[in-house]
């Protein structure tokens, strides 16, 4: 598409916001780089959390996992591992930052709402009010077996539990009134008398009864982040929460598609259209000419699909164990089995990955790929492709448009993979007036263009 | 033989000791939950030379809320102000306080070994206990109740967190480019803790910390002495602390001090006598107190050297002890060399003389290895 008018868009002035998605446990990293640095070191994450925040950054996103992956019968050892607690090392950046949101993803079924509220309230204060949080729910007993209660909870009710978990949580975060503290040593007491309330909920999943310990801080409370793409995360999303990831980013139509949904979903739950930030997670590659980006991301395939990673990959959707297999070879030739649900991972129907198979297949015969090349031509498609120009063009378009608010990107590499967007993107963009210039706010609900707390 | 260094912690939590502290807290009452604050007591630490500041926490307010008591009631969690600490600081040592009573072991575990990764191993651990059933109804959990139970969960916490530590040998991450594995999963082990009120599988999702372990330290009785590092122990006079010591059986022992001085304009019996005024200094069961001039506590510490391997010092205000702490009394110790300032860049186990422990998930091999390079 060409430029178009400015003003011939629904939205002239939208901006485009950025996170980064520091992701932990992954095979998008490429870890065998040499310029691939520790995963773990915490100069890693200040170096990442900097550049982003010299990039003008909205937030710094930090993912949750609470048990190792495993595959074929044990600790799965191709992708990054290890990670560390989310509010943790977001403390530590928030010492170390000045600006940048610093959201931490935490699970709402093996977190307790008094202890969690707490600690993110206390990132919160401790970054002048730039903390977020991403909720997640899980009801694995796979999971559960590293925690007290193990695998207690039914799938139907995680969203239940997360919801009255959040409503608990806010609850904490509005326990104090405005100007609960004293104003002076003088004072009768450190507490203004009946300014600090309490928070008492009994149901049939919690039976709470507590003395909030945080004020108010500078933006309120945490903003909420979503990530569901289920009919039920969508509109769990559409009720709570202010920000929603999504993995519809790439295409132009699929993504004006899904921001179409949850517009429908915010007005059906009696909330502005504009209340949610949509975000969808994505890779960004830059090449000084559209042949260099083109081979670059070539170069970026191959390190995240290598030919062990492709087998792995190839397993799964056939569901038996194919390591052995040579990867720059056919396809396997057999049909691909469904095994029983195991509690670990989310349930799979025969009958699509039977459809995913042949198209695999058909595909893979038209073109004489191998296997591993078509797991990378055909499997998850991970983000934008261009030059700097052409990229701002496009984002300026899908954001002018409503189809996205901006991109939680991932980075390929770390901890550099943010240089390119921040050296190269990011002034193509402020150029075409889509992207700020300075940060105009302190507070990541400033960053977001989110109304204040009530 | 003289005993090595006095070891020096203080203990940074609100305005210091005393419950009316706040009352002459060199800043508004409000700001004691913000990180300017926070920072700069921190700064304050570092500077003088601690090799070690504690941070005491619960999930119920510090004061009793719109109680007669008056004291504060806010607390930032313990384990968020270390990590933020740490990030501030570049060789003191954080130790949170954190009771395993109604926590997940699997979270406190995590919390704790990130806290030593971000700090590039200055990582300790306050082994503590919700004894208040108020904790229960907070957590959203059946009461832990009595001794006996209090301890188990102590224990059995403390256990799980140290397994989790241990679950990724050092040398797990191989990144071995030809075979295409990050990890070696043969150095990576389920940990299959079965107590008598929960198990937990392992491994940790945290590679193993910096420091192996954080430094762990429990008051005596609490948890198995084999299990801590160093002991926080009482005793009214230097030798009951020294006594307390050779009985608590860990590494270390570290007595407990209550500490309030005299300050350029008041000494430490006014300062105390004003503060008693909106409600009394109850302090420890059978610890030490001392009040008085920054001199006198040099001498109390240089005796305490020979019964103890350490102090933790628990300043009546922090904003006014500190200070003379920070001006009169560590220098002092550290031109007579009862006590030594930690080092850049080493450990908080260096700083302490404790060795790094290795997994105990270590097979033989990684250990002949290990032993060999350090021959």
């Amino acid at each position: 598409m060409t430029r178009a008018d400015a003003n011939d868009v629904p939205r002239p002035d939208a901006q485009l916001h950025f996170g980064v998605f520091f992701q932990g446990v992954n095979h998008w990293t490429i870890w065998s780089d040499p310029s691939s640095g520790s995963q773990i070191d915490p100069a890693t994450f200040l170096r990442v959390a900097r550049t982003a925040e010299r990039g003008l950054f909205d937030a710094f996103f930090l993912g949750d996992g609470l048990r190792l992956r495993e595959s074929e019968g044990g600790i799965h050892e191709l992708d990054v591992a290890g990670r560390p607690d989310s509010i943790v090392q977001l403390s530590a950046l928030a010492a170390a930052t000045e600006r940048i949101g610093l959201v931490s993803t935490s699970n709402t079924t093996f977190n307790e709402p008094g202890d969690l509220a707490r600690r993110l309230a206390g990132l919160d204060l401790l970054s002048g009010g730039r903390a977020g949080w991403n909720v997640v729910t899980t009801h694995n007993a796979w999971t559960g077996e590293n925690f007290r209660r193990g695998g207690f909870l039914d799938h139907a009710d995680r969203y239940r539990r997360a919801e009255e978990f959040l409503s608990l949580a806010r609850a904490v975060w509005n326990g104090w009134a405005e100007g609960a503290v004293a104003g002076s040593a003088d004072a009768r007491s450190w507490s203004v008398p009946g300014a600090v309330g309490r928070v008492r909920s009994r149901t049939d999943l919690f039976d709470v009864d507590l003395a909030p310990t945080l004020p108010r801080s500078a933006q309120g409370h945490p903003v909420i982040f979503q990530a569901g793409d289920s009919g039920e995360g969508r509109d769990f999303a559409a009720r709570n929460a202010d920000v929603i990831f999504s993995a519809h980013g790439t295409d132009f139509d699929d993504a004006l598609a899904f921001a179409e949904d949850i517009r429908r979903r915010l007005r059906a739950a009696g909330r502005p259209e504009d209340a949610l930030r949509i975000l969808p997670g994505t890779e960004i590659i830059i090449g000084a000419t559209e042949k260099e980006a083109e081979e670059k991301a070539r170069w970026v395939r191959l390190g995240q699909v290598t030919p062990q990673v492709a087998l792995g990959i190839a397993s799964r959707l056939w569901g038996f164990d194919l390591s052995g297999r040579d990867a720059d070879g056919p396809l396997p030739a057999e049909d691909p089995v469904v095994a029983a649900y195991d509690g670990k991972f989310g349930t799979r129907q025969l009958g699509e990955t039977l459809d995913t198979v042949a198209e695999w297949r058909a595909k893979a015969d038209a073109n004489g790929w191998s296997l591993r090349e078509t797991v990378i031509e055909l499997g998850p498609q991970r983000g934008h492709v261009g030059t700097p120009a052409g990229l701002a063009e496009k984002f300026a378009r899908f954001v002018r448009h409503g189809a996205i608010d901006g991109f939680n990107v991932s980075p390929y590499l770390v901890p550099d993979g943010l240089d390119d967007i921040v050296e190269l993107l990011v002034p193509e963009l402020q150029e075409r007036g889509v992207y700020r210039t300075a940060y105009t706010g302190t507070t990541l609900r400033e960053h977001l263009g989110l109304a204040p707390v009530a | 033989m003289p005993r090595p260094a006095l070891h020096l912690a203080v203990e940074i939590d609100g305005d210091g000791a005393h419950p009316a502290a706040w009352r002459r807290a060199a800043h508004s009452p409000g700001e004691l939950l913000t990180p300017r604050r926070l920072a700069g007591v921190a700064a304050v630490a570092e500077n003088a030379g601690f090799t070690l500041v504690t941070l005491d926490d619960s999930i119920l307010p510090p004061g009793p809320v719109n109680g007669p008591a008056s004291d504060p009631v806010g607390r930032i969690g313990a384990v968020e102000r270390a990590a933020f600490v740490a990030a501030s600081t570049s060789v003191l040592g954080v130790a949170p306080v954190v009771a395993t009573t109604y926590a997940e072991p699997f979270h406190v575990s995590s919390q704790l070994a990130s806290l030593d990764h971000v700090s590039a191993g200055r990582a300790g651990w306050v082994v503590g206990v919700e004894e208040d059933p108020a904790a229960a109804r907070a957590w959203g959990r059946p009461v832990v109740e009595g001794a006996d139970a209090l301890a188990r969960e102590a224990r059995d916490g403390l256990r799980v967190v140290r397994d989790l530590w241990d679950s990724w040998e050092d040398d797990a991450v191989i990144r071995s480019v030809a075979t295409s594995r990050y990890l070696d999963r043969s150095r990576l082990h389920a940990i299959d803790f079965t107590g008598e009120t929960y198990s937990v599988k392992g491994p940790s999702i945290v590679p193993r910390p910096p420091q192996g372990r954080p430094v762990v330290l429990a008051r005596p009785g609490l948890v198995p002495a084999g299990l801590a590092d160093v002991a926080l122990v009482g005793g009214a006079t230097p030798a009951e602390a020294g006594e307390a010591a050779a009985a608590a059986g860990a590494p270390l022992a570290f007595a407990e001090i209550e500490v309030a001085l005299d300050t350029p304009g008041e000494t430490a019996r006014e300062r105390i006598a004003d503060l008693e005024r909106y409600a009394p200094w109850e302090g420890g069961p059978d610890r030490l107190r001392y009040t008085g001039s920054a001199a006198g506590l040099v001498d109390l510490l240089t005796e305490l050297g020979g019964h103890v391997d350490g102090v933790r010092l628990r300043p009546l205000v922090l904003d006014e002890d500190l200070a003379v702490l920070s001006r009169l009394v560590l220098p002092e110790l550290f031109v007579r060399r009862i006590a030594a300032r930690p080092l850049p860049g080493t450990t908080l186990r260096t700083s302490l003389g404790l060795p790094r422990p290795l997994s105990r998930f270590t097979t033989d091999a990684a250990a002949a290895l290990v032993e060999e390079e350090t021959r």
